[in-house]
């Protein structure tokens, strides 16, 4: 019987185009636009994926990694000083103007090495040694500063190993290529030793703005981290606590999640009333066809079993077709990286639940309304 | 004037009405069966204590003006509506002591339909659409769809099996309609208005197709119908007026009935 619900689902064309349709767009707009929402998400938190280092030390009113407070640097000792710290390093961070060939303005993200280390360092290198950032007014920078829309701007070309451009009049030699994560801001990473990001950087009275630590082998990093901040006063964070920390942030202090959400919402919303509707409408041009069933024998549950099966294959189908659009739209902007797009498993499934419970709701109508239905009405005229 | 589709002998008396005791074996008995509908000013009362009884190996028509009640019986007795008051019994089983779902399960089993306007679902082949009543009964499909084709060929439709039923003329789609009611052997086919939607050399065909099937062993076949064509083909006619029957004619009786009911 499950077979002939679908092929009397199937044979109504307009109908089943409609469900896949409503369907396929419910799925494309969720799927779509969380992953351009996890995309921009995984921004945020791009720099502990381009400095890796296992605790962050920030100043204590510090919520979220994109954001610094300039700690003293007679805090870089105590830090050192807290038991089951390895080493403890600082970290320059900050958004520079850089001056380019033709003149014109870029801001870049500035990351300054503590030199003796270099931890925090980019993870994959393209071009050059990142140990040249030892020598005087040396930078490395990452794939997206060398484009000519970037730190490239007057060249005529990307900018390469060797090129030259200013940041805050300073000469900034570039002796190095890196790969990096995007950053939420869209700004180029640009990498130096610690103490030549201090040259880089308009003088302040207080300039370390992280300390970078590793725990010392068999110590557990959110015990040291715990430590650092109760003996400290500061704040220190796992990798994973930064994260959640920041995309915390994000959430109470933008709007970004809260339309993102809504257009989430709005595609389950549009799927229950496209697909609810238009399964409805289904039903009730099936009315006869169903009483005639339920007069030969169909029972309540069987006829239930038969809906449910109608809405959930169309659900699949359209939550197949949405999900492929999601990936066509995902890898067609992979090329440029804009908007940022992370689709991940775990939401493929979840959304397809999503899209199952919009179908199951849809069949409800249909099947409360069934269930109701007196076979005698087929004895009607 | 209607033409009927069997002729009757004119000359045989009009009998009086009477009330038929079946010779045979009972199939479908039913006793003071009320139905009323709507409540407070729209509150009507279909059936008013109507008795009904059929025997196997007979086909029986219901009969009379429109409002009478007889489509509300015919549900009745289907087991598709309950009554409020009476007690139906078919082939020895109290359908009025059932649960629902039970009364659902004997219909399955016992009983095939023939509705007034076919009902077959439009998007099933005509072969799938004669399997349905031995799929709801748990036939496997590929058994079902075998049985369903030779039903088909039984009716004359034999290498239209993959058509749809929209491909078919009125009188092709309620042959289909009959192979449909049959396939599983049920014991009760109750029809509605078989020709009402047909010319009369269809609903010649269509009526000699039901009374063949009515003289199998342990069968019985109802129709309610308005149509006087028919009268001709029955075993036996319940006459209803105002929700009861107020005649049964069999034999001599009926021959009169028909031959006054055609000439009026």
């Amino acid at each position: 019987m499950f077979l002939l619900a679908l092929k009397m689902l199937l044979g109504d064309r307009a109908k089943y185009w409609m469900l896949v349709g409503g369907l396929a767009f419910s799925s494309l707009l969720m799927t779509q636009q969380y992953s351009v929402f996890q995309g921009l998400m995984s921004w945020t938190t791009s720099h502990m994926r381009n400095m890796r280092a296992s605790i962050w030390v920030v100043e204590s009113r510090v919520e979220q990694v994109n954001e610094s407070k300039a700690m003293r640097d007679t805090d870089l000792n105590r830090v050192r000083s807290v038991e089951g710290v390895d080493f403890a390093v600082p970290l320059f961070q900050g958004v520079l103007k850089a001056r380019t060939a033709d003149g014109s303005d870029k801001m870049i993200q500035m990351i300054g090495l503590h030199s003796g280390t270099l931890y925090g360092r980019p993870p994959r290198m393209i071009e050059g040694d990142i140990a040249q950032l030892r020598l005087p007014n040396s930078v490395v920078i990452d794939t997206l500063a060398m484009e000519s829309t970037r730190l490239g701007s007057g060249m005529g070309r990307p900018l390469k190993v060797g090129d030259v451009f200013e940041i805050n009049d300073r000469e900034a030699r570039v002796v190095g290529i890196c790969q990096t994560e995007r950053h939420f801001f869209g700004y180029p990473y640009v990498f130096s030793s610690y103490d030549q990001a201090l040259q880089y950087s308009p003088r302040q009275r207080k300039m370390l703005s992280m300390i970078l630590a590793e725990p010392k082998p068999g110590f557990d990093t959110a015990e040291v981290a715990q430590r650092i901040k109760s003996e400290t006063g500061l704040r220190a964070f796992t990798i994973p606590q930064f994260e959640a920390s920041t995309i915390q942030w994000v959430w109470n202090n933008t709007g970004i999640p809260i339309s993102f959400l809504t257009t989430i919402v709005l595609g389950f919303v549009v799927g229950v009333a496209v697909c609810g509707q238009t399964f409805y409408s289904f039903v009730l041009e099936n009315l006869r066809n169903l009483g005639a069933l339920k007069a030969m024998g169909a029972s309540n549950g069987l006829l239930a079993g038969m809906l449910l099966f109608q809405s959930m294959i169309v659900g699949l189908i359209g939550f197949g077709m949405g999900i492929g659009l999601t990936a066509l739209f995902g890898l067609t902007i992979a090329k440029s990286g804009q908007p940022p797009f992370k689709l991940d498993a775990s939401f493929v499934f979840q959304s397809m639940a999503a899209v199952l419970v919009i179908c199951a709701l849809a069949a409800l109508f249909g099947i409360r309304r069934v269930a109701k239905l007196e076979p005698a009405i087929v004895f009607r005229g | 004037m209607t033409t009927p589709l069997r002729s009757v002998n004119p000359a045989l008396p009009t009998a009086a009405p009477v009330v038929f005791n079946p010779s045979g074996s009972l199939a479908v008995g039913a006793r003071g069966i009320v139905k009323v509908f709507g409540v407070g000013d729209a509150r009507t009362q279909a059936l008013k204590g109507a008795d009904f009884e059929a025997s196997e190996g007979e086909l029986h028509l219901i009969v009379g003006p429109s409002g009478c009640g007889k489509t509300t019986l015919l549900s009745v007795l289907a087991g598709t509506l309950s009554s409020d008051q009476g007690e139906v019994n078919l082939f020895g089983t109290r359908l009025t002591g059932l649960s629902a779902s039970e009364v659902t399960r004997f219909r399955c089993r016992n009983i095939g339909f023939i509705f007034q306007q076919f009902n077959l679902i439009p998007t099933l082949s005509l072969v799938e659409n004669v399997s349905v009543p031995l799929l709801l009964n748990r036939t496997g499909r590929r058994e079902a769809e075998a049985k369903a084709a030779e039903r088909l060929r039984q009716v004359g439709l034999a290498g239209r099996e993959r058509q749809l039923p929209t491909q078919l003329s009125g009188g092709q789609q309620q042959r289909v309609a009959i192979a449909r009611a049959l396939v599983h052997e049920p014991r009760l086919v109750i029809c509605d208005e078989p020709t009402s939607a047909l010319d009369s050399v269809t609903g010649h065909q269509i009526m000699e197709l039901l009374s063949t099937a009515a003289k199998a062993p342990g069968r019985c076949v109802l129709i309610v119908t308005h149509d006087p064509r028919i009268y001709g083909y029955a075993d036996r006619i319940s006459v209803m007026e105002d929700g009861r029957v107020t005649h049964v004619h069999a034999g001599a009786s009926l021959t009169s009935f028909i031959h006054s009911e055609n000439r009026s």
